[in-house]
């Protein structure tokens, strides 16, 4: 199957005041069609500007390296008009906030077939109709009455799926979702896991899913890339990267969080904190927080990104084994 | 005493139900409690009642958990244990002080008795003091030390507690990492020897790997110390993590209490039960094969709260008797309360 979107050897260095920053520094992902492939990674880590690069979203100041496909279109070296007309028909986003993708003073129903009268051609009427179709598909209660509603009245939920609606609104091939639940309440973020779920296997949409809830990316993700300082560490299939984490920082981020299951013994932690995107070390990233630090390889060679199983694949000089016993 | 206050006044607590002698060893003191209290705010658009008929109980070297959705008094509750905000009626009282009606002057004193720990360490501290001088701000205020020699050896020690070098007391708040600014923040808390710490949402800003660091140390000073906590949060694997006890809020109210062990394995509260079943597990498996409990509908809005039982317009059980009484806190178990009428029954009745 052909993918959605694929990047290869995407890179991203951004200009400071204090230097090159590498926030992305050479990653390789594809989405297929239907599926969600999972970004997961701390902080920093480079995953909302990786999707932002792949679609020519990335700040000015950044450059950008590698190859993106979206479809047969290839994206890297096409004019920003024509990259911007591609994105737009195929491309649909929903952000943390709901308010950075709401206009305050504009009614909810424009918003949503706003971009939609353009790339479909779409009368007035036609898309006020339509407007009230996609409210109501999100789930939002007599939704003939609240097109006319402004964003602030309605809740931080609601708010989330108006942007949803107006995220599907041109019928897209792919969503790129960037932390979509992490401001809701587990209650509300469960509305919106079950939602998204559920219009994707109604429309077929690929879904690039970013969060740092690793609960999160069990239920929805097909594939998962775990991302640390720039770089993809692991990713596969979500059983097997779960199931059987072989990369250090994997397994110890799933041992990080609390199980309520467990005995409340004093949780597994990782010393220190990420590297600076600033100056990235010459070896594994992970080096001077790892538990294994094999050798001296460690510090000096960046390890290459090996299969250990059927598409799943770690950058490590050691591969921990998948005896499942450390979890 | 009405019949609310009656029935959760005890939360969670090893007193026997006569009042009599505890039958097990005796119960450590009552640190900070609240009786049948409210907070309400006069707003433009009607009265909020953020926190309405709330009573709990700390004890003296636990951690009371408090969870609920964004909006149900959370934070309100914690601030009242401060008096920082006025008490509409009920009662506070911290250290067998009842603190309800203290004037802003008798109030001084008062606050180095319960410290806070806020979301956002960045937006607590002040970024033009030094990370030292912030430390040593509440020495200063409260004279808990002799001049500039103790003061700075204090610092060191209170640095040293909460795992940090004593050279980052020279360094700005934007020069240290998430982590690090809670940590200070937490210093901060223990620099004047507080009976209570009211913790609210310490970790919800910080990274997964270095949420486990802060709360790892949050039980280790507890330990050493012997602290006493209100741990606030959202996360319910932290809260269960992190509590002896814990209460679960819905709008201004407290819907379920009981240790994290009962409340985990058996809910009594629909609401508690649909909060759980939300909680994302990070087994692809697990995921796959569960029934989560879709609540319909927004949280109602606080200035007009449904009357009857409050959670009944997103109550999957509701049922008439619903929107005619409103349930108060009652025992399902030993030290294991839930406000509903149909206690245990409408969890079981939504699990088929
Ligand atoms: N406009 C910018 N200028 C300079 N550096 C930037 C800019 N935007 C992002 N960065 C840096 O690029 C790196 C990657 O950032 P990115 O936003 O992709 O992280 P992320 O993984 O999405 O993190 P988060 O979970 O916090 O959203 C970070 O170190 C960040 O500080
Ligand atoms: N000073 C205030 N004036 C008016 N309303 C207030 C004030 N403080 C809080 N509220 C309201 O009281 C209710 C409870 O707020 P509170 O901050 O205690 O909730 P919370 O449970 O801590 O929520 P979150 O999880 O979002 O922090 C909310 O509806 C809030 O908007
Ligand atoms: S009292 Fe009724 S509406 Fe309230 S939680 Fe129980 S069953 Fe639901
Ligand atoms: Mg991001
Ligand atoms: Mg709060």
């Amino acid at each position: 199957m052909k993918p959605v979107l694929a990047v290869e050897d995407l890179t991203v260095t951004i200009g400071t005041r204090r230097g090159p920053a590498h926030a992305v520094a050479g990653v390789d992902w594809a989405v297929q069609p239907g599926q969600t492939l999972a970004l997961v990674g701390e902080s920093g880590s480079g995953k909302s500007m990786s999707v932002l690069a792949a679609t020519g979203l990335a700040p000015r100041t950044a450059r950008v390296t590698g190859r993106v496909h979206l479809l047969d279109a290839e994206l890297t070296g096409v004019t920003e008009e024509r990259r911007r007309r591609l994105r737009g028909r195929h491309v649909g986003f929903v952000f943390q906030d709901p308010m950075t993708s709401l206009n305050p003073v504009l009614a909810v129903g424009r918003q949503v077939t706003e971009a939609a009268e353009e790339h479909l051609g779409l009368t007035r009427r036609a898309a006020r109709s339509r407007a009230v179709e996609l409210l109501d598909m999100v789930g939002i209660p007599s939704a003939g009455q609240r097109v006319d509603a402004y964003p602030h009245q309605f809740s931080g939920g609601m708010r989330q799926r108006v942007v949803i609606a107006m995220a599907l609104a041109c019928e897209p091939d792919l969503l790129i979702a960037d932390e979509p639940t992490t401001a809701l309440d587990v209650t509300t973020q469960a509305q919106i896991v079950d939602l998204i779920g559920d219009l994707q296997r109604r429309l077929g949409t690929a879904v690039v899913w970013i969060t740092h809830d690793l609960g999160v990316v069990a239920g929805i993700a097909d594939t998962v890339a775990v991302m640390y300082a720039g770089r993809i560490l692991e990713q596969g299939p979500v059983d097997a990267v779960f199931g059987a984490p072989s990369h250090p920082y994997t397994g110890a981020l799933l041992a990080a969080r609390p199980d309520p299951t467990a005995d409340g013994a004093d949780l597994v932690t990782i010393a220190g904190a990420p590297p600076s995107p600033l100056e990235l070390p010459a070896g594994c990233a992970f080096w001077p927080r790892c538990p294994v630090r094999g050798d001296a390889r460690c510090a000096h060679e960046l390890p290459p990104l090996v299969p250990v199983s059927a598409g799943h694949q770690v950058r490590t000089f050691y591969p921990q084994p998948s005896d499942g016993e450390r979890r | 005493m009405n019949q609310r206050q009656r029935a959760d006044h005890e939360l969670g607590t090893v007193v026997p139900a006569d009042g009599g002698m505890p039958t097990q060893r005796e119960p450590a003191e009552v640190v900070a409690e609240l009786d049948d209290l409210a907070v309400w705010f006069p707003t433009p658009t009607g009265v909020v009642r953020a926190v309405d008929g709330v009573s709990l109980r700390v004890r003296r070297g636990e951690t009371l958990g408090l969870v609920g959705e964004s909006g149900s008094g959370k934070s309100t509750t914690g601030l009242a244990l401060l008096r920082l905000v006025e008490p509409t009626s009920g009662s506070v009282r911290v250290a067998g002080q009842d603190v309800t009606r203290w004037s802003r002057r008798r109030l001084r004193a008062f606050r180095r008795r319960v410290a806070m720990v806020f979301q956002d360490p960045q937006a607590s501290l002040d970024p033009r003091l030094t990370i030292g001088a912030s430390i040593a701000e509440p020495l200063i205020v409260h004279r808990l030390t002799d001049g500039g020699a103790a003061r700075r050896r204090r610092v060191d020690e209170l640095l040293g507690m909460v795992g940090l070098r004593s050279d980052l007391a020279d360094r700005h708040p934007h020069e240290l990492s998430g982590g690090q600014r809670q940590r200070v923040g937490i210093a901060r808390a223990l620099a004047g020897e507080p009976d209570l710490i009211v913790l609210d949402e310490p970790i919800a800003s910080l990274d997964l790997s270095v949420q486990a660091q802060i709360m790892n140390l949050l039980r280790r000073l507890q330990r050493e110390l012997r602290l006493t906590y209100l741990f606030i949060a959202h996360d319910l694997a932290a809260v269960e993590h992190m509590s002896d006890r814990m209460a679960v809020m819905y709008l201004g109210r407290i819907v379920e209490s009981g240790t994290p062990a009962q409340i985990w394995r058996d809910p009594a509260h629909p609401y508690t039960a649909a909060l759980l079943s939300a909680v994302p597990v990070a087994d692809p498996q697990v995921e796959r094969g569960r029934r989560r409990i879709i609540l319909g509908g927004d949280v109602p809005s606080p200035v007009d709260p449904p009357g009857g039982c409050r959670f009944r317009t997103r109550c999957p059980q509701a049922r008439p008797a619903c929107a005619e009484t409103d349930p108060v806190l009652t025992e399902v178990d030993p030290n294991h309360r839930a406000a509903c009428l149909f206690a245990r029954e409408a969890v079981r009745a939504m699990r088929w």
